[in-house]
């Protein structure tokens, strides 16, 4: 394994521009959620009963934990693959994942009409092993334990705790191992949500596979966001890009996604599905959308050069990154029909709710890698 | 301090406890779950159903649900479609002039909209907390209230757009029809199939139900038939000599075959479903989905079991995993240059 600089504070102060914006967001889905809370998910939210499950399920919790795996997906490639030379990249990208899944578990809860009875999920007395729903929710629960203990020794190293954080590293492998099969097993689950659904789902996104194409697209994207979240953590933060490890990543991205495309589009044809997309409907606009988002990195990042190019890398991150975003909002929204009538388009309220996540994560890692050791150390230049 | 043969020992039976609990290793590949031989369903001739309303009336007061508005005057029960307080609908199709009933141009016809009690429930399969269950004698699939979290994934689930969630309450449930399972106590069923005055909605064992429908679509359109009301009684004269249904007199009458299609509706849909419907207009065009004979459950859960089945395939990755990890993870440390995770 190469040697590998140790990760430090970047430090700074908390307060600028970006956390005060974020903080205004975050107190309005604060104030959005209290009425949700007091007055039932029909006062803030346009959900109906057709379109039972809307924007903080599909944006907040499909998309929102898929976007969280880049964590996942560099850990498999520095401990499973032994690829340590990546190794820089681990910490900001689980920090990513952390806050990801741990918002995406608190989402739910909002969503959740009874929440009260949220436990039950973990009860033996009420568990039911055949749902779908029971292994997603068992499933991301562990993952963000298991998460948290992956990252605690980033907090053990700020406060001192040496001796514990070697006891922590001692098991830490087997922490490591865990946390790459729980996203594989609801990752893919995510997927298999949709199957249950039957003919509700249009043809392009309803196939016995799902739990295939959503895994590979959850690894994909996690790559994607490293790229993109290496290039913009660089930028805000003044600091060198470490184009060195971005280039071989995106390189090992690009290969996972022609398998992805192979699979993918053999599937429709197989199915003889591919006839929806040539229709003249919503649904296949919104299909060729996300196959040209799939398509794109192959044009930007496809040469040598390109991926040395820190501009191209961001933009193949990005489109990746909205490629399999639209795959789970096509499959949970745009290609979900449960009849005539039924209409949905997320209301303020609910927008406000998905943006406010967003900026709780947003200063979240702003807080976390200024004042914990999770980028890696920067010799040349000052962080600001 | 653990050797690291005895950690790995204890984390495989750590695993596989965790497994031993979590799936009670069911066959991988799963067909379409059957209707129990007793499974009591409704069947809905639409032929001669007048469209009274009386079953959505007697329907409400059964389950103490509250009148729902959609006219001005918030005067009438007025529900467009079943809801979260409403269990039962009848709507109506109509074409062009409208003129004649059981007609598909110029004509109009009612559909009945309430739960069929699939014989393989997507909800039961969707459901996480076992809020809504199949009963194993009577085939009921009814919902438990103080069990549901509300995530609504049996509302996304259902074909038939069955279950259906309380938006409008900060603690709100899931409404849908239970067959008048409360009632079944004091010897009283489906509420809806007691009042129908035609017996367009009559209740019974599904056996006996699905015999009476084939009958019905043997006879000749036009001709006259004695039509049984409220409930059908047990094809055999033991089981209705033996069961607890309160004794009514007989109310049989002479109705008019109709102009039937010969399809009974919910016989071989999705599985099968425990309510049946007879119909003279095309079942999607008065609102019924055309389903395939697979049930979704039963695609979903062999998915589920050929991945989770005894947890031998995670284990098995995580072991994998767990060996692959200690040897990548483990010179990093020990060196303690690597103080990362």
């Amino acid at each position: 394994m190469s040697a590998h600089s140790p990760a430090a504070p970047v430090g700074g102060k908390l307060l600028n521009l970006t956390t005060l914006v974020c903080g205004v967001l975050i107190v309005a889905a604060l104030g959005v959620l209290l009425a949700r809370f007091i007055f039932g998910l029909g006062f803030v939210t346009n959900l109906n009963d057709g379109y039972p499950w809307g924007i903080w399920v599909a944006v907040d919790v499909v998309i929102g934990s898929a976007l969280a795996c880049g964590g996942f997906s560099v850990a498999m490639l520095v401990y499973i693959f032994n690829k340590g030379q990546y190794h820089p990249l681990v910490r900001p990208a689980l920090l990513a994942s952390l806050f990801g899944y741990t918002l995406a578990g608190v989402g739910v809860m909002f969503d959740l009409g009874r929440w009260w009875n949220f436990w039950h999920v973990f009860s033996p007395v009420h568990a039911n092993p055949n749902s779908v729903m029971f292994e997603v929710a068992v499933c991301i629960s562990a993952y963000i334990l298991v998460m948290w203990i992956e990252f605690s020794p980033v907090f053990l190293e700020k406060l001192g705790r040496h001796d514990l954080k070697q006891k922590l590293n001692k098991v830490l492998f087997f922490f490591i191992a865990l946390g790459t099969l729980l996203p594989m097993m609801h990752q893919s689950s995510l997927g298999t949500l949709l199957v249950l659904m039957g003919g509700q789902i249009n043809p392009l996104w309803q196939t016995p596979i799902l739990p295939l194409l959503y895994l590979l697209t959850a690894i994909i994207m996690g790559y994607g966001v490293v790229l993109f979240e290496s290039c913009l953590a660089s930028s805000a933060y003044r600091r060198e890009i470490e184009v060195h490890l971005l280039e071989p990543l995106s390189k090992v991205m690009l290969g996972m996604l022609g398998f992805y495309l192979v699979v993918r589009i053999g599937d429709l044809v197989v199915r003889g599905a591919l006839g929806n997309a040539f229709s003249f409907s919503v649904a296949a606009i919104f299909f060729w959308f996300e196959m040209i988002l799939f398509f794109l990195p192959l044009v930007l990042i496809g040469s040598l050069g390109a991926r040395r190019n820190p501009a191209r890398l961001f933009q193949a991150g990005v489109a990746i990154m909205l490629a399999g975003a639209l795959l789970r909002f096509n499959g949970f929204l745009i290609g979900y029909d449960t009849g005539p009538g039924w209409s949905y388009f997320p209301s303020v309220a609910e927008l406000l709710v998905t943006v406010g996540m967003l900026a709780i994560h947003v200063v979240g890692y702003i807080i976390v890698t200024r004042r914990f050791p999770v980028l890696p150390r920067e010799e040349a230049t000052a962080a600001h | 301090m653990l050797s690291r043969r005895n950690f790995l020992k204890g984390c495989l039976a750590g695993s596989g406890a965790a497994a031993a609990a979590l799936v009670p290793a069911p066959a991988s590949a799963r067909g379409n779950l059957e209707r129990p031989p007793e499974a009591l369903g409704l069947l809905y001739d639409a032929t001669l159903c007048v469209g009274c309303q009386a079953c959505v009336a007697a329907c409400k007061e059964a389950n103490k649900n509250p009148a729902e508005f959609r006219a001005m005057d918030h005067l009438w029960d007025t529900p467009l479609d079943t809801t979260g307080h409403t269990f039962n609908v009848i709507k109506v199709y109509t074409n062009g002039t409208g003129a004649t009933k059981d007609v598909e141009t110029d004509g109009f016809a009612f559909m009945k909209t309430s739960c069929l009690h699939c014989a393989d429930p997507s909800c039961v399969s969707a459901c996480p907390v076992s809020a809504m269950r199949k009963d194993p004698v009577t085939g009921i699939v009814s919902y438990d209230a103080d069990a549901c979290f509300g995530c609504r994934y049996c509302v996304a689930a259902c074909a038939f757009g069955i279950p259906k969630f309380q938006y409008d309450s900060p603690t709100g449930r899931i409404g849908k029809c239970e067959l008048c399972r409360h009632r079944h106590k004091d010897g009283h069923y489906s509420a809806c199939a007691e009042v129908c005055p035609t017996g367009a909605t009559l209740f019974g064992r599904t056996t006996d139900l699905l015999a009476e429908a084939r009958r019905r679509l043997a006879l000749k359109p036009g001709e006259t038939t004695l039509i049984p009301r409220g409930r059908l009684p047990y094809g055999d004269v033991e089981a209705e000599k033996a069961n607890t249904w309160r004794r009514e007199p007989d109310q049989r009458y002479e109705a008019r075959v109709g102009n039937y299609l010969q399809h009974v509706y919910g016989e071989h849909e999705y599985g099968g479903t425990q309510v049946l419907k007879l119909s003279a207009v095309n079942f999607e065009k008065v609102g019924m989905p055309d389903l395939p004979p697979r049930s979704s459950a039963s695609i979903s859960e062999t998915i589920q079991h050929t991945l989770y089945r005894g947890m031998i395939m995670p284990v098995a990755v995580l072991g994998a995993l767990t060996w692959v990890a200690k040897r990548n993870v483990a010179p990093d440390d020990d060196k303690a240059k690597g103080d990362q995770p």
